[in-house]
């Protein structure tokens, strides 16, 4: 899933501090599995606005709302009827979805209230951590399914570099060494015979380095 | 026993601590309460083992928001100690009045006030006006 970490909530205040009346958007998908966006934190965000402007003495109508998606069309139609009443729209959906109420809804203000951060899984009760960069070449079949794009600090394909020091990577004593985690992998399935295979210099133009991407599936286009 | 303890309080019961969500404390000083405080079960105590850690846990992450927004966060507070310990109920939840004393009331409460007060001005404007 798509994870996100909290925004301060200054930064959220000083986003809407002018505005009179704000719609805290949530998103029922990834922000809610990682707790970071889905109903309750729109109750626990708009209180949190509604307390801020009220000890300033100001009454800011706060509404709140939370889609089943903010990437679809679909549910974020489902707001149409209720957005002229506001002004401003603060989005606690991963950066998708903040951009496609943005797209969605032109003449209006739409904030991100959190920060989108990575395609990652949930290692333990609070803890996520990245599993994806969607480099669009999937590597897995030869990497014993752990990937060196997303688990190398360096994305390098061909071996760990000379910062791999006890499984640990050199950047940091608390990330292991992807490397390490792929030839440990590759020896329990008893596959080492692909850690010798030269992976050949991969295309970079199906990662971000070719534009943003698009998938068109003309099998499924209406 | 017959302990007193200040009036200003008003006990809300929940199975456990850990029941009580980020969401119950800010609602409840969005209501206008100038301050909030949970009594746990002792640490290490807790009949479902983490229920007194995720409330503690609960009431650090919401000290810090309250302070940020401005309200501060020393108005929420958590306590623990045996069920059974009811002069450390009383002793506690004198604290906590005084803690709200010193405090002073909610800004919340202050600035509802002060809405009040700019509507009252407004009516009497208009109606000057009429």
């Amino acid at each position: 899933m798509i994870v996100a970490d909290k925004k301060p909530i200054e930064e959220i205040i000083d986003y809407v501090k002018d505005h009179q009346n704000i719609l805290v958007l949530g998103c029922n998908e990834c922000v809610t599995v990682c707790e970071v966006g889905g109903k309750k934190e729109v109750g626990l965000l708009a209180s949190a606005l509604r307390m801020h402007f009220l000890q300033q003495g100001r009454e800011v109508n706060v509404g709140e709302r939370t889609l089943e998606r903010q990437c679809d069309h679909e549910y974020l139609e489902e707001i149409r009827d209720i957005i002229d009443r506001y002004e401003a729209v603060v989005s606690i959906a991963c950066g998708v979805g903040v951009q496609f109420t943005a797209e969605k809804y032109l003449s209006l203000p739409v904030y991100p209230g959190v920060n989108t951060l990575f395609m990652g899984a949930n290692e333990a009760r609070g803890v996520w951590s990245e599993r994806c960069q969607g480099c669009g070449q999937c590597l897995l079949a030869y990497s014993g399914g752990i990937c060196p794009v997303s688990r190398c600090a360096k994305r390098i394909l061909n071996g760990p570099c000379g910062g791999s020091s006890g499984g640990k990577c050199e950047i940091s004593k608390e990330v292991p060494c992807g490397w390490q985690l792929i030839i440990d992998r590759l020896k329990a399935l008893g596959r080492m015979d692909d850690y010798e295979k030269i992976a050949p210099i991969k295309n970079w133009s199906t990662d971000r380095a070719g534009g943003p991407r698009k998938v068109v599936r003309e099998d499924l286009k209406l | 026993m017959r302990l007193g303890y200040p009036s200003s309080i008003r006990i809300i019961r929940v199975p456990c601590t850990g029941k009580v969500d980020a969401l119950h404390i800010l609602r409840s000083f969005e209501k206008g309460a100038d301050g909030v405080y949970l009594v746990g079960c002792r640490e290490g105590d807790c009949h479902f083992n983490q229920g007194n850690f995720r409330a503690k846990a609960r009431v650090e992450q919401m000290q810090k928001l309250l302070e940020a927004i401005g309200i501060g966060g020393q108005r929420l507070q958590m306590y623990n100690l045996s069920s059974s310990d009811g002069p450390m109920f009383a002793r506690f939840a004198e604290e906590m009045h005084q803690r709200i004393l010193d405090a002073g009331p909610s800004p919340i409460r202050t600035g509802l006030k002060k809405i009040r007060e700019t509507r009252k001005d407004q009516d009497r404007s208009i109606q000057a006006a009429l």
